[in-house]
């Protein structure tokens, strides 16, 4: 009981912005509501390119391919055959994943800009397969349309901003929790270890190709959850979504946010999302701004606005064990 | 057989603004090791440039010195310009992150595009704008069967001697040995006296130059410009820059020309639609391949 307190008591911050989050959509019209759920888009793939990016170090400028991916899944499976989208989100993921590993099997062992490189070079190429609807299914530049809202069965059908600005919410809420877990895990570490120092990490028995693989999957996978909200929420789908000014503006939200830290991605997808909104009033200047933003941040603050502190081994903790085993 | 060669002429005058552009990647990377992300953009700013000053700056120019004159004008005037927005560029928004680390200059860099493409928005509005059509009389001449147009001989002349001279400069003097130099390994070329000041003024100033005159040729060849162009040139240029062997300058200029002879036999025989596809995937199997392009040397991996 004391210890639960104390884990409520230590994370008070989080649990404002929870708070926040929660009551927000009932202050706020449908616009805004919206701008927030795009926000939370923005921070699914944020943290999914964070795993990538953040944790292993790898350039990955093609991320809104995987996001494609998962998108068009959802919408071709769903008007083709109508699977309702809540069985396509899984579908989605692993469509995504299995795509990530086929690509990037072949690609793992390049390195720094060379990975990135490529990676410019897959995505476009979804992108630019998509427009050219292979086998009739794609439909070309005006993508596939008429996909259905996400649907829990019976009468709970989230068609209306404020439902689906709670699930994306929700999603983020858990993928945030389950990010963590993996920070600490023997995963979490081996990624470091190997966006650190590579060298050095296979040196001491860590399976670089299989870490590597491994986060661009999970990534990928991510990336597919988020297409298959994106795509039942605007119920649309088309190539221009996804082009490589995208999987820029995502390097951006790590890159804003700093490098590996979880609060950092949301901070750099606020930024990304909510920016441009707020400055509408700027009409045309907006991205002038937005560019000249960009530079400045990273003079002044270079490793971004919430960087990740560095783990350090909690000595107290072990005392603590070994005192328990001792009495 | 005509047409085949055709197609390579095509080819190769796309292949040339490529190349271009592809220097002005190359000679950056290979020197600070940073992708300019704004180097499209650049371009593109060029081309706009040249709008301006053959559009408005026509009849004034012209009746000056001459039709050809006038066009020389535009591409210099662009050049000029353009190599002095790269040195602003470098001075403000690169030379502050340099100590930091790479990937913020990345940033760095996509947000400086941001800011140029809609600059570029800003002043010159966001729809399509045409180049003159009277800048090069439209002449067409047979050369053994193949149809050449004028425009296209002024290209391919201009942009293989502006090649040819950067080629000498990079592989025959000394201030070019000293930029490979710098290439290779910034630091020890530091200490063998090399002014590194002076070489990055020169990359940053020539490159974008370089750039800014592929976007006043574009302009002049495709007539249609448009306020984005710069990303879609920019990351074939790019393209360019890998397959040749990036910060190898030999190589941007090998790679940027067989890219647009690939472009173009691509879309003329196996299909239009998939042309850039087919450049990707090039460029992604030169990579699995021979990660290091086509010319480029291997690096010993430094632990």
């Amino acid at each position: 009981m004391k210890t639960n307190r104390n884990i409520i008591l230590k994370n008070w911050p989080i649990l404002i912005v929870i708070a926040l989050l929660t009551l927000l959509p009932f202050k706020i019209n449908n616009y805004w509501i919206d701008v927030f759920f795009f926000f939370g888009i923005y921070a699914l793939l944020g943290l999914s390119l964070n795993i990538v990016l953040g944790e292993v170090g790898l350039f990955d400028l093609g991320h809104m391919g995987f996001m494609a991916i998962g998108a068009y899944t959802t919408a071709i499976l769903n008007t083709a055959f109508g699977i309702p989208i809540i069985i396509l989100l899984p579908v989605s993921a692993i469509a995504a994943g299995a795509f990530a590993w086929l690509v990037c099997s072949p690609i793992i062992h390049l390195r720094g800009d060379y990975l990135c490189i490529v990676t410019i070079g897959m995505g476009e190429i979804v992108r630019l397969t998509l427009i050219n609807n292979p086998f009739g299914i794609t439909g070309g530049p005006n993508g596939v349309f008429g996909i259905d809202f996400l649907s829990f069965g019976g009468p709970l059908v989230i068609d209306s901003s404020i439902e689906s600005y709670f699930v994306i919410w929700i999603i983020v809420g858990l993928t945030i929790l389950g990010l963590v877990n993996l920070q600490h895990s023997r995963i979490g570490r081996a990624w470091n270890c190997i966006r650190e120092d590579e060298v050095a990490a296979e040196s001491t028995g860590i399976d670089v190709r299989y870490y590597k693989l491994l986060a661009f999957v999970l990534g990928a996978g991510l990336a597919g959850v988020a297409g298959n909200i994106y795509a039942s929420k605007l119920m649309i789908v088309s190539p221009e979504s996804f082009s490589f000014m995208e999987s820029c503006m995502l390097f951006c939200i790590v890159l804003i946010g700093g490098m590996g830290s979880i609060p950092g991605v949301l901070i750099g997808a606020a930024a990304i999302s909510l920016f441009p909104e707020i400055f509408r009033t700027f009409a045309q200047y907006r991205m002038l701004i937005f560019g000249a933003v960009m530079v400045a941040m990273m003079i002044f603050r270079p490793g971004g606005i919430w960087p990740r502190k560095r783990g350090a081994v909690k000595f107290e903790s072990l005392l603590i064990k070994a005192g328990e085993e001792n009495g | 057989m005509r047409i085949f060669m055709e197609q390579m002429l095509n080819g190769l005058t796309i292949g040339s603004f490529y190349a271009l552009i592809a220097l002005g990647y190359s000679m950056v990377y290979g020197v600070m090791k940073l992708i300019n992300f704004a180097h499209g953009d650049l371009f593109a700013l060029g081309s706009y440039l040249g709008f301006t000053l053959l559009v408005w700056g026509n009849a004034y120019i012209t009746s000056h010195v001459g039709l050809a004159g006038g066009m020389i004008a535009a591409i210099l005037i662009a050049a000029i310009g353009i190599g002095i927005a790269g040195l602003i560029i470098e001075r403000i928004a690169y030379r502050p992150i340099y100590s930091v680390g790479r990937l913020p200059a990345v940033v760095s860099a996509l947000g400086v595009s941001i800011f140029l493409e809609n600059i570029i928005m800003v002043i010159w509005g966001p729809r399509y704008q045409a180049y003159p059509a009277s800048v090069v009389p439209t002449l067409r001449f047979e050369i053994g069967g193949i149809h050449v147009t004028l425009l296209q001989i002024i290209i391919l002349i201009l942009s293989f001697v502006l090649l040819a001279v950067l080629y000498y400069i990079i592989q025959k003097t000394t201030f070019g040995a000293a930029i490979r130099a710098s290439a290779l390994d910034r630091d020890t070329a530091a200490l063998m006296g090399i002014n590194i000041e002076t070489i990055i003024f020169f990359i940053f100033a020539l490159g974008p130059a370089l750039g800014g005159t592929a976007g006043v040729m574009v302009g002049m060849y495709y007539r249609q410009i448009s306020f984005t162009m710069g990303w879609n040139y920019g990351l074939k240029a790019f393209t360019a820059t890998i397959l040749g062997g990036i910060g190898n300058i030999p190589g941007a200029m090998l790679g940027g020309l067989l890219l647009g002879v690939f472009e173009m036999l691509g879309s003329a025989y196996i299909s239009t639609a998939y042309k850039d596809v087919f450049v990707f995937l090039i460029l992604i199997l030169v990579l699995i391949f021979r990660p290091r392009g086509l010319l480029g040397e291997k690096v010993a991996e430094k632990v």
